[in-house]
C-alpha cells in the first residue's frame, strides 16, 4: 500500500506503479530516522561542522533605523556552506541515501543553488550525481553549472517544456523511474509526492529552531512577523515551522515577476490565478490554464520561478496561518540595492523578494516590535542577472574583453 | 464487462491482440483522424488515445515532444474528447483514453466519465493515479462501467498485483520494464518470468507495453501475453515516413 499524507486538500502520493516500492522504501527510511534520536544528532553535527550552523541573527541597525519602524533581524542561511539553505535539505538526504544503502544521486535544479549543494554532498559522501537543470536556467546561472561540473557532477539541460525548473523535475523523476535499485532522487524543495514535503520540511526545520531561540536569547520577545520567500516553499517552511504554534505572523512572499496582472509572474497563492490540481506528483495550487496545463511562469530569480507550491504552504494559506504577497522583479531589485548599500549584505534575488514585503511593512510597526526575514542565500551567484539588471557599463567592458581572450 | 468480452472474443480467433497508442493532437487532430482510420484498417484491435498533458512524467522524449507539440497547436481536452466520440462511432474497435490525472480532474470526474460514456469510450489509462488516490475516479468510472486499466510493473509485488487486479476491469497493464516510454526493451527470460507472475496474480487479459518494436517482439509475446501495446515506435514510423507507412507497419507486426 502508498503511504501518503494530506495537508488539508492538499499533498497525497501521486506515484507511478513503478516507483510504488522506491517511496515505501524512502518512507520507511525516514521514518526511522525520524525515530532514532541519535539520527538529529548526527545531522546537526554534519551541519555545524560541515555548513556553519547554526547560522548568526544578524541586526540590521542601518536598515532598522533607515524605515523607522520595526526591529529588523536577518536570519543569515546565506552563510551555509554553497551559500543557501539548499544545504539543510541535501545533508538530510545524504544521510539518508546511506541509511539505505543507494550510491547514487540526482536532483533538480532552478537557480542552481540546489544542484550545487547536492554536488557537494554527493562529492563528500562519495556518491555518483546527476543534475537536471532547464535549458533557459542553464543560461542564465552558468556559475552554478560551472561549479557543479568541477564538483563532478554531470549536469543534464532539459530542453522539454518550458525548459525551467518543473521541467527538470519531470525529467529528474523519469531517471529516477529507470534507476531507483541504486539512484536516490534529492528533491530540493517542500514539493512532490509524499513523504517529500514533510521530510523537506522536517530537515529545513533547523532554521526555524534557531531563529526561536535566537529572537528570545537576544531580544527576549517573539517577532511580530516573519518574512520568507517562497519558490517551492523549503525555506519559509523551514524558517516558519520555529512559529507555527506562536502569535507571530508568518508572511510568506512569491515572484511577482512583471506583475500579478501581467500573466507573467510565479505566484501560485497569491495572484488571483492559481488553481488546485494534482502534477509532479502531489495536488495543490498551481499555475495552469482551464484545461489543466500548466503555463510558463516569470520571475528575475531562477529559483522562484515554479510553478506548484508547497502542500504545506496551500493548506496554511487556506486556513489563514499565513499570508501571502508578490514581489515585482523591480521591486526585488531595489530592496536587493538597499541590503548591499545599508548592511554590506549580498541577499540572493530569491531572497529579496523577502526583503521588499519586510521594508513595505517595517515602517508602519513600532520599535518595540522585531521582525524577521529569511535571508535563505546569497547574491553572489546572480551576478551577470543583476549586472544586466542595471547594465553595468564597466561589467560589460568586462565581459567583452574576456569573450576576446576567449576567441569569440 | 464489456471489454474484457471484446478482448476474449478477439483471443478466440488472435493469437495476440495489437494495441496501438497514439498523442491526439499531434501533428495536428486531422492528422490524428487519418492515423486511427490507418490503424484501424491495418487490423489494430484496440486504440489508447492520449489527451496530452504539459508534464507527461511516465513518458520518454518521443511521447514527450508529441505531448507538448499538441498543446502548442492549441489541442484542447474537449477537441480530444470530440475526436474520441467520432473514432469509436465510426470505428468497431474499443478506444480507451490515456491521460495524466489533471485532466480529468480538473474536466470534472464526474462530468469526465459521463462524457466518456456518451462517447462510448470503454476504458482509461491514468499512470500518475494509483488507486489508494484515486478512489474518488474509480467509482467513477464504475458506476457507468468504463474500465479503470491498472499498470502492473517489474518492482510490483505479488501481493500488490493481487491489490490492482481487484480494482482494475478490462485488463491489466503490464509496464515490460522500469523507465519510461520508448526506451529499448530486453525481450527475455526475465521478462517471461515478470509476465508468469503478472499470469498468476490476475485473472484479466493481460497486455505488454514499453519497447515493442518489431514483429520478433510481438512474436516473443504470442502465449506470454494476451496484448501487445505499440506506442512510440508507430510515432516514430509516422514521423519519418508518414501516416500511409504506419499502416504497413502494423500489418507487419503481425
Amino acid at each position: 500500500m502508498i503511504t501518503t499524507k494530506y495537508y488539508g486538500k492538499f499533498g497525497g502520493a501521486y506515484i507511478p506503479e513503478i516507483l510504488v516500492s522506491t517511496f515505501e522504501q524512502l518512507v520507511n527510511a525516514f521514518e526511522e530516522a525520524k525515530r532514532d534520536p541519535q539520527f538529529w544528532k548526527e545531522y546537526t553535527a554534519i551541519m555545524s561542522n560541515y555548513s556553519c550552523r547554526p547560522t548568526p541573527l544578524t541586526y540590521a541597525e542601518n536598515l532598522t533605523k533607515h524605515l523607522g519602524g520595526a526591529r529588523i533581524y536577518i536570519k543569515r542561511e546565506d552563510l551555509n556552506h554553497t551559500g543557501a539553505h539548499k544545504a539543510n535539505n541535501v545533508m538530510g538526504q545524504g544521510l539518508l541515501v546511506k541509511r539505505m544503502g543507494k550510491t547514487r544521486v540526482i536532483a533538480e535544479t532552478g537557480a542552481g543553488q540546489h544542484g550545487v549543494a547536492t554536488a557537494t554532498m554527493a562529492a563528500k559522501f562519495g556518491f555518483a550525481c546527476t543534475i537536471y537543470m532547464g535549458e533557459k536556467d542553464v543560461e542564465r546561472q552558468r556559475p552554478n553549472v560551472f561549479w557543479m561540473e568541477r564538483l563532478g557532477a554531470t549536469v543534464v539541460p532539459v530542453t522539454d517544456g518550458t525548459r525551467i525548473l518543473k521541467d527538470a523535475i519531470n525529467e529528474a523523476f523519469r531517471d529516477w523511474s529507470a534507476n531507483m535499485d541504486d539512484t536516490h532522487y534529492v528533491l530540493g524543495t517542500a514539493c512532490g509526492a509524499h513523504p517529500f514535503p514533510e521530510m523537506v520540511m522536517y530537515f529545513q526545520s533547523i532554521i526555524g529552531k534557531e531563529a526561536r531561540k535566537q529572537v528570545m536569547d537576544i531580544t527576549g520577545r517573539l517577532p511580530k512577523r516573519v518574512y520568507a520567500c517562497v519558490g517551492g516553499g523549503s525555506n519559509a517552511l523551514g524558517i516558519f515551522s520555529g512559529f507555527l504554534n506562536d502569535p507571530v505572523e508568518l508572511v510568506g512572499v512569491e515572484a511577482g515577476g512583471k506583475g500579478l496582472d501581467s500573466g507573467m509572474h510565479a505566484s501560485r497563492l497569491a495572484s488571483k490565478d492559481g488553481s488546485p490540481g494534482i502534477a509532479q506528483g502531489y495536488k495543490t495550487y498551481f499555475l495552469q490554464n482551464k484545461d489543466g496545463q500548466m503555463m510558463e511562469t516569470h520571475s528575475v530569480s531562477a529559483g522562484l520561478d515554479y510553478v506548484g507550491v508547497s502542500p504545506i504552504l496551500a493548506d496554511l494559506k487556506e486556513k489563514g496561518r499565513i499570508r501571502f504577497e508578490a514581489a515585482t522583479d523591480k521591486e526585488v531589485l531595489d530592496a536587493f540595492t538597499l541590503t548591499l548599500r545599508k548592511e554590506g549584505l549580498i541577499p540572493a534575488l530569491e531572497s529579496s523578494h523577502a526583503f521588499v514585503q519586510a521594508y513595505k511593512e517595517a515602517g508602519s510597526l513600532t520599535k518595540d516590535d522585531v521582525i524577521i526575514i529569511n535571508q535563505s542565500g546569497r547574491g553572489d551567484k546572480d551576478i551577470f542577472t543583476v549586472a544586466d539588471a542595471f547594465k553595468d557599463p564597466e561589467w560589460m567592458k568586462f565581459i567583452k574583453k574576456k569573450a576576446e581572450n576567449y576567441g569569440a | 464487462m464489456a471489454l474484457e468480452k471484446y478482448i476474449r472474443t478477439q483471443l478466440a480467433e488472435k493469437k495476440i491482440l495489437l494495441m496501438t497508442h497514439i498523442v491526439l493532437g499531434y501533428p495536428s487532430l486531422d492528422a490524428s483522424y487519418r492515423i486511427i482510420q490507418t490503424m484501424v484498417k491495418a487490423g489494430v484491435d484496440i486504440m489508447e488515445l492520449q489527451i496530452p498533458f504539459s508534464e507527461p512524467t511516465a513518458d520518454g522524449p518521443v511521447i514527450v515532444k508529441a505531448n507538448q507539440h499538441a498543446i502548442d497547436n492549441g489541442t484542447t481536452v474537449e477537441a480530444c474528447m470530440q475526436l474520441a466520440g467520432k473514432a469509436a462511432k465510426e470505428f468497431k474497435i474499443p478506444f480507451l483514453i490515456m491521460t495524466y490525472y489533471n485532466v480529468p480532474y480538473k474536466y470534472g470526474i464526474e462530468k469526465f466519465t459521463l462524457r466518456m460514456k456518451e462517447n462510448n469510450l470503454m476504458g482509461t489509462i491514468i499512470p500518475d493515479l494509483p488507486p489508494e488516490e484515486g478512489k474518488d475516479f474509480l467509482e467513477a468510472m464504475n458506476r457507468v462501467d468504463i474500465a479503470p486499466i491498472l499498470i502492473f510493473s517489474p518492482t510490483t509485488t505479488d501481493e500488490r498485483m493481487s491489490y490492482l487486479s481487484s480494482s482494475t476491469k478490462g485488463f491489466i497493464y503490464c509496464a515490460a520494464r522500469k523507465g519510461v516510454t520508448g526506451k529499448d526493451t530486453n525481450f527475455s527470460e526475465d521478462l517471461s518470468a515478470y509476465l508468469k507472475r503478472c499470469r498468476k496474480a490476475t485473472s484479466l487479459p493481460i497486455a505488454v507495453g514499453f519497447g515493442i518494436k518489431h514483429k520478433e517482439d510481438v512474436d516473443f509475446l504470442k502465449g506470454k501475453a494476451d496484448i501487445a501495446v505499440i506506442g512510440t515506435q508507430s510515432i516514430r514510423v509516422m514521423e519519418e515516413s508518414g501516416v500511409d507507412a504506419v499502416g504497413a507497419f502494423i500489418r507487419g507486426l503481425r
